[in-house]
């Protein structure tokens, strides 16, 4: 089966070992440590962490179709907003009358909209199965549209990242307006249970935290899976000979359209998991800059590894933490430099550097001259 | 109502049913067929009322000055150009004009570039792993496993093309003849029935050459091979039939002695070299 190949191998089952005693280890040091102790870790951390967990599964999507598929897409980010605008949608339906207005139906913004009635594509939303279905639907649903105009039109290389670009920032604008009934430019917020567990309490929070990481790892094992089957390699064959793998007999839009479906929806899904822990999700996720942002982590992270996107997303965005604490100012300067950096020193990313070490070491172990290639 | 009278109708057979992958249809002689082809390019007339016939199981090689229209011909042939009129028929069964590439390649017509063109970032296993006929859309690919008779397939091809040693190499670290005949490797896998081949032995030396050229004329005879050259040397060694192109159109057919002393195909052609 090519969902069970992946826990086969070895740096999946590394991957897997590290991330679930990561979630083992905070989740020890939240609760059982005292709140005094200096290895205490704060429901503000694990939340943040929860966050970075987030920004890893967009980034594998992302490394997905970029580095196996060839497809440099700069508009990932509207597929993690749609995933995470479909979260919000049923968080607000949550609220109920407690909002400040009190309405039993309409959210707060629609009662300051003086909109009478609940737009139609509000309806359902109020059911768990429903919502958590439109985030994997909505943003499948977008990418197989657009996918399927740009692939059947063989649309690629630069003119596919710009087309990407411009429906990140076409979207960006349309939700920040008021009549598309998504809250403007305040985006929906203001949220107060998830599946009937209170968001403000640390067990909901520290929930969250480790749904996050269990999603990171069902992700990542299916794009394992998928890279590792003999569509991943069809996959590198169209990233490298298109016209070849076409004469071949492979449609290679409809491999393309496949892997970036996936693609989509695993973004989608670490958007819905984004916004239940920041608390608010606004039209500034479709922002063109944001997407770029994601690239630059799976270069850091080395791409067409996988977890080299898991790498680089985690590593960059506690450098953003740490950084836009001390220096607000001097963030985007360090990360264009970090990248600029990166490129020139390390152009397999921080993956390279670690598959270049246990390469040297599997040379010193045997002598015969097999490709380690991970 | 006589519409749905005719849906009533169990006896009937709908047309979509019965167009399953039918084989080509070689009883007349012919497997591939071009008729009255032409093509331009902004105003440029690359295929000129092109006509040719190539039987089953025949070799032939195809030579012609440059832009004489060899490389435009297999375009059309494998589907990527559509020419602006005439017809060019697969056996007497298919159209190929209203074929797309992938579904010309899985009839079994096999094409081999210019430029060797293989998967650098797979293996040599692979390569032919990709290239064998199975089944090629998306879910069955991802469910895909190797099969112990694909195993044996592969090593027989590997056997072919003389690269046994490398399988476990990556395509991209071999030489340049070596990558020619990996593709040549995935065009076998193919199973085709036709093979086309853009200058299979540009960047080869005298023995990869030679090596080649024997390969070549093994095939033929199971398939069909056609071999678009310009070294004429390799050509007089593997040549039974010789088609010259010029301007787009046939300027002479027949054995490589007969078309050598045409005095039109010398002028245009063999002239230029001396």
């Amino acid at each position: 089966m090519w969902l069970t190949r992946p826990l086969q191998e070895r740096s999946t089952q590394i991957f897997l070992g590290v991330l679930f005693s990561a979630l083992v280890v905070v989740t020890f040091l939240h609760v059982v440590m005292p709140q005094d102790s200096a290895l205490h870790v704060s429901a503000y951390t694990v939340t943040l962490l929860g966050k970075y967990l987030c920004y890893a599964l967009l980034a594998v999507a992302v490394d997905l179709v970029w580095g196996y598929l060839g497809i440099l897409s700069l508009g990932h980010g509207a597929f993690f907003a749609l995933g995470g605008y479909a979260m919000g949608m049923y968080l607000m339906r949550q609220i109920g009358d407690r909002g400040v207005y009190g309405d039993p139906v309409l959210p707060d913004f629609m009662v300051f909209l003086n909109w009478d009635s609940l737009p139609w594509f509000w309806h359902g939303f109020d059911m768990a199965w429903f919502a958590f279905l439109m985030v994997l639907l909505a943003p499948g649903l977008l990418a197989l549209v657009f996918g399927f105009l740009a692939f059947r039109s063989r649309v690629t290389g630069v003119y596919l990242s710009i087309i990407t670009q411009a429906l990140t920032f076409a979207l960006m604008l349309a939700f920040f307006r008021n009549e598309m009934g998504f809250g403007g430019n305040n985006g929906l917020t203001d949220f107060k249970d998830i599946l009937g567990f209170n968001l403000r309490t640390d067990a909901t929070r520290l929930g969250l935290f480790i749904a996050t990481g269990i999603a990171l790892a069902i992700g990542y094992v299916i794009c394992r899976g998928i890279v590792t089957s003999k569509l991943g390699r069809v996959s590198v064959a169209c990233r490298d000979a298109e016209a070849r793998t076409r004469f071949l007999g492979y449609r290679v839009e409809r491999v393309q359209l496949f892997v970036f479906v996936v693609s989509a929806m695993l973004a989608g899904v670490a958007g819905a998991l984004y916004v239940p822990q920041v608390g608010i999700i606004n039209p500034s996720e479709f922002s063109p800059l944001f997407s770029i942002e994601v690239v630059v982590w799976v270069a850091l992270g080395g791409r067409a590894t996988l977890y080299g996107a898991v790498i680089g997303a985690i590593l960059v965005n506690y450098a953003k933490t740490v950084f836009t604490g001390i220096m607000p100012d001097a963030w985007l300067f360090a990360l264009g430099g970090l990248f600029v950096l990166v490129t020139v020193f390390l152009p397999k990313g921080i993956a390279g550097l670690l598959q270049k070490r246990s390469k040297a070491r599997a040379d010193d172990d045997t002598t015969t001259g097999q490709e380690a290639t991970v | 109502m006589s519409f749905f009278q005719e849906l009533a109708d169990r006896e009937r057979v709908f047309e979509f049913l019965t167009q399953v992958q039918s084989p080509v249809d070689v009883r007349h002689g012919p497997i591939l067929y071009l008729e009255d082809v032409n093509v331009s390019f902004d105003g440029f007339k690359a295929i000129n009322n092109l006509n040719l016939t190539i039987d089953d199981g025949e070799l032939r090689c195809i030579i012609g000055p440059n832009g004489a229209g060899k490389t435009t011909m297999m375009d059309i042939i494998t589907g990527k150009t559509r020419p602006d009129t005439g017809s060019v028929w697969f056996g007497s069964r298919h159209n190929l004009l209203t074929m797309n590439e992938p579904d010309i390649a899985s009839l079994g017509i096999g094409r081999k570039f210019q430029k060797p063109t293989v998967f650098e970032a797979l293996t040599v296993f692979e390569n032919l792993e990709l290239a064998m006929a199975t089944d090629k859309r998306v879910f069955p690919t991802l469910t895909a496993l190797m099969k112990p008779e694909y195993r044996d397939r592969i090593d027989e091809v590997l056997e072919m093309i003389g690269l046994k040693d490398l399988r476990e190499r990556l395509a991209g670290i071999l030489s340049h003849g070596q990558k020619q005949w990996l593709e040549i490797g995935m065009l076998l896998m193919q199973k085709p029935r036709l093979l086309l081949m853009d200058e299979p032995v540009a960047g080869m030396t005298e023995q990869e050459m030679e090596r080649t050229a024997e390969l070549l004329t093994s095939l033929a005879g199971k398939q069909s091979v056609v071999v678009v050259e310009h070294d004429m040397g390799f050509v007089r060694s593997i040549a039974r039939k010789v088609t010259v192109l010029h301007q787009g159109s046939v300027l002479a057919e027949g054995s490589m002695d007969q078309v050598s002393n045409d005095p039109e195909v010398i002028k245009v052609y063999l002239g230029e070299e001396a």
